[in-house]
């Protein structure tokens, strides 16, 4: 059963229509997964030399068990924001000879062999390799990659937890937030100290083997939750069946002043409000707004400018990026309706642009209050000159590209989420249009301060963003045709399940 | 008012629609049967230019629907539930499908005021998401859906199939009632030869992606029509 199970997920896969088109975005990932593990192996060659040399009274491995708190924090962070959990559609086996037992013992088993399980090992294998080398005990450093290893799969399913509880509510990073917050709170005011706490224990497994049955058995603890857990979830008139929300009817009258395309955007804006994918860009938003905070209080960053612009075109462009990059794929699910109705793409089109451009200006103005920091520390207004040319670059130039990258769009987006066992765009692939969009801006804006002065690479910025708002109507109309070329391969896609 | 021309659908090299020549007459209420495959839904989507003919085109009011997007504005059409939008509620879909077909809001209640019994007090005002209508509910709105602002052209993919029997008689009465003044034309297809025969003034066999049989509604037809799906 299990070898049928991995053969529909691949064909699943291989067979879907997105995958044709994302090639580039598979490639994309697997640098982005050389890359760490790169890294890691780097972290776990240099580790041992590193702090023997910046600490040389302290013994090395002690040190890092004093860390790995803190990197069990990271883990679980990472996680969740980059892992997808198995995603299965099991509706159509419950019926069928199978055993719910099978099923989930799959689903979990799988989760086991995920990448982000193998990536802590390039860097704690190097690690015990240095460790053996430089004369440490060889039983006591196998014990202790093996202890690494059940804490890594502990982290598994923790996250599986933490995930399954996210995709309930709304704030979906609430309760990782909560959780990695109070213990590392916990721990910061000594109230709990875990970081002595997971050192200690880890050390005192190594020097007595027999400990090793702890971990061992919270992992099984862990694994008998999670699987009690999804079993609940295996029958239809639990989470396979959404409970029916009633429906509220919202006033939206106000969207007809925007003439024509007034209905797409008051659709817009129910589509974000009714449905719990789109609903989490909103608090995506709060996030965005918030995001300067992390940079402008510490003099190292405020001393970069080029970190202004990203930072405004982070800001200001937050919901074009995490909304815009599902255009036109949120329609999806009625893409059909929308092709055979009385309706240009021209209009449609223009109504997609006028909610992004409106967000970007909103978000410019909500992000006034950062001239705080400009009177603060005497910057000159740069931070509030900085947002301003990159959100008319949003406006300008982002807002274009993003919906022309929306032609190509080919995944179907499921509003519903009917399935249980849908976590769908929690990956890392959500991210990945834009990085281009946030550092391309920051880039030429590096290279024109380095090369003459922040005033020139504001001009710059803020000129290409008016030559694309100058030039909108062409551009638009260039946009559409290429829409217009893809309708029938769109309207396929979107037929298919993903 | 629309004419299929040398019009043929092929998907990687298999022929799944060939049609050489197919006019339906303004104001004819259109059937469209055949076994699963034989290609009606392929017409109806080619009809609403939602896929690209291989070869041939049609013409719908003398427009070429792949080359122009002006035949929207006479025709609707329900086809299958992704032509509903899940998070609304019926009457805001019902509204939206009304601005886009520029149908103010007294204009659609109006037109939905003549549906009470078919709704049969299952849609309208009950609070509820599209998405969480059954699947007979979800076709009824569908369908009347595919009525606001006067069409000159009605596409309904098996408009009645899912609906209980109550309905299925009252689709009946809605279609025949459109088709009666000649003004409105109309294309369904079906499975049931039954209905299909009641309603519709012209019946076209449909076999593996061609016309097989071409018949003007008469006394016999259901005979005919039976006695060749026995075969």
């Amino acid at each position: 059963m299990i070898k049928r199970f991995i053969s529909f997920e691949w064909k699943q896969f291989f067979r879907s229509s997105s995958w044709q088109k994302s090639i580039a975005i598979n490639i994309l990932m697997i640098f982005l997964a050389l890359y760490m593990i790169v890294s890691f192996l780097a972290l776990g060659l240099v580790l041992y030399p590193a702090l023997k040399k910046l600490y040389p009274e302290n013994d090395p491995f002690i040190m890092f068990n004093g860390f790995l708190f803190y990197w069990i924090m990271a883990d679980l962070m990472m996680r969740f924001f980059l892992q997808k959990l198995p995603v299965m559609s099991v509706k159509p086996l419950l019926t069928l000879p199978v055993k719910r037992k099978t099923i989930i013992n799959y689903v979990l088993r799988k989760s086991a062999f995920s990448f982000f399980n193998f990536l802590p090992l390039f860097a704690i294998i190097p690690f015990g390799i240095m460790l053996l080398i430089n004369d440490y005990d060889a039983v006591n450093i196998l014990v202790w990659v093996f202890v690494m290893v059940l804490i890594t799969l502990i982290i598994n399913f923790v996250n599986f937890i933490i995930e399954s509880l996210s995709s309930q509510i709304e704030l979906s990073f609430l309760p990782i937030i909560a959780f990695v917050g109070i213990l590392s709170a916990l721990n910061h005011f000594n109230i709990i100290s875990f970081a002595e706490l997971v050192s200690k224990g880890v050390l005192g497994i190594v020097d007595s083997p027999v400990y090793i049955l702890i971990p061992v058995l919270i992992l099984v603890a862990l694994y008998q939750l999670n699987y009690k857990a999804l079993k609940q979830k295996l029958y239809i008139d639990n989470s396979l069946k959404t409970k029916t929300q009633e429906a509220k009817e919202t006033n939206l009258e106000w969207t007809k002043r925007f003439g024509d395309i007034g209905s797409f955007l008051q659709l817009d804006i129910k589509l974000i409000t009714r449905n719990k994918r789109a609903k989490s860009s909103i608090w995506i938003l709060l996030i965005g707004l918030l995001y300067g905070l992390f940079f402008y209080p510490q003099p190292m960053y405020r001393e970069w400018e080029p970190l202004f612009i990203f930072i405004g075109i982070f800001v200001t462009g937050i919901f074009l990026i995490n909304f815009g990059q599902f255009i036109p794929a949120w329609d999806s699910a009625y893409y059909k309706l929308l092709m055979s109705q009385n309706i240009k793409y021209e209009k449609y089109l223009k109504s997609k642009f006028t909610l992004l451009a409106a967000s970007v200006i909103i978000m410019f103005l909500l992000s006034t209050p950062y001239v705080y920091f400009d009177i603060k520390f005497d910057l000159g207004f740069k931070i509030i000159l900085s947002h301003l040319a990159a959100a008319i670059y949003n406006l300008g130039i982002n807002t274009h590209v993003i919906l022309f990258a929306g032609s190509f769009n080919r995944k179907k987006i499921n509003l519903d989420e009917r399935a249980a066992f849908n976590w769908q765009g929690t990956g890392a692939v959500q991210w990945l249009l834009g990085i281009p969009l946030m550092l391309l801006p920051m880039l030429l804006f590096g290279i024109l301060f380095w090369i003459f002065n922040f005033e020139v690479g504001v001009i710059v910025i803020t000129s290409l963003g008016i030559l694309g708002i100058v030039f909108h109507q062409k551009i638009m109309k260039h946009i559409n045709s290429r829409y217009s070329r893809s309708k029938y391969k769109m309207i396929d896609a979107f037929s298919q399940e993903s | 008012m629309i004419t299929a021309s040398n019009l043929s659908k092929s998907y990687n090299g298999i022929q799944v629609l060939k049609i050489e020549n197919l006019e339906i007459p303004k104001g004819q209420s259109f059937g469209l049967v055949g076994n699963n495959g034989a290609g009606k839904t392929t017409y109806f989507n080619l009809v609403l230019d939602l896929i690209q003919p291989s070869s041939g085109h049609i013409v719908n009011n003398e427009i070429q629907v792949n080359k122009s997007e002006d035949w929207k504005a006479f025709t609707s059409a329900f086809i299958d539930e992704s032509f509903l939008i899940g998070y609304l509620t019926p009457e805001e879909y019902f509204y939206f499908i009304g601005e886009l077909r520029n149908q103010n809001k007294a204009d659609v209640d109006s037109l939905l005021a003549q549906f009470e019994d078919f709704f049969h007090d299952e849609i309208l005002r009950k609070k509820k998401f599209l998405r969480d209508l059954s699947k007979g509910n979800q076709k009824k709105v569908g369908i009347v859906a595919a009525l606001i602002g006067n069409p000159e052209v009605i596409v309904l993919d098996e408009p009645f199939a899912n609906l209980d029997p109550t309905t299925q008689i009252r689709l009946k009465q809605i279609i025949k009632k459109l088709t009666e003044d000649k003004h409105v034309t109309v294309l369904i297809s079906s499975h049931d030869l039954l209905h299909v025969t009641d309603v519709c003034e012209r019946i076209v066999v449909l076999e593996k992606g061609e016309i097989i049989k071409d018949i003007q509604t008469s006394e016999a037809t259901l005979k005919e029509l039976e006695a060749h799906f026995t075969t």
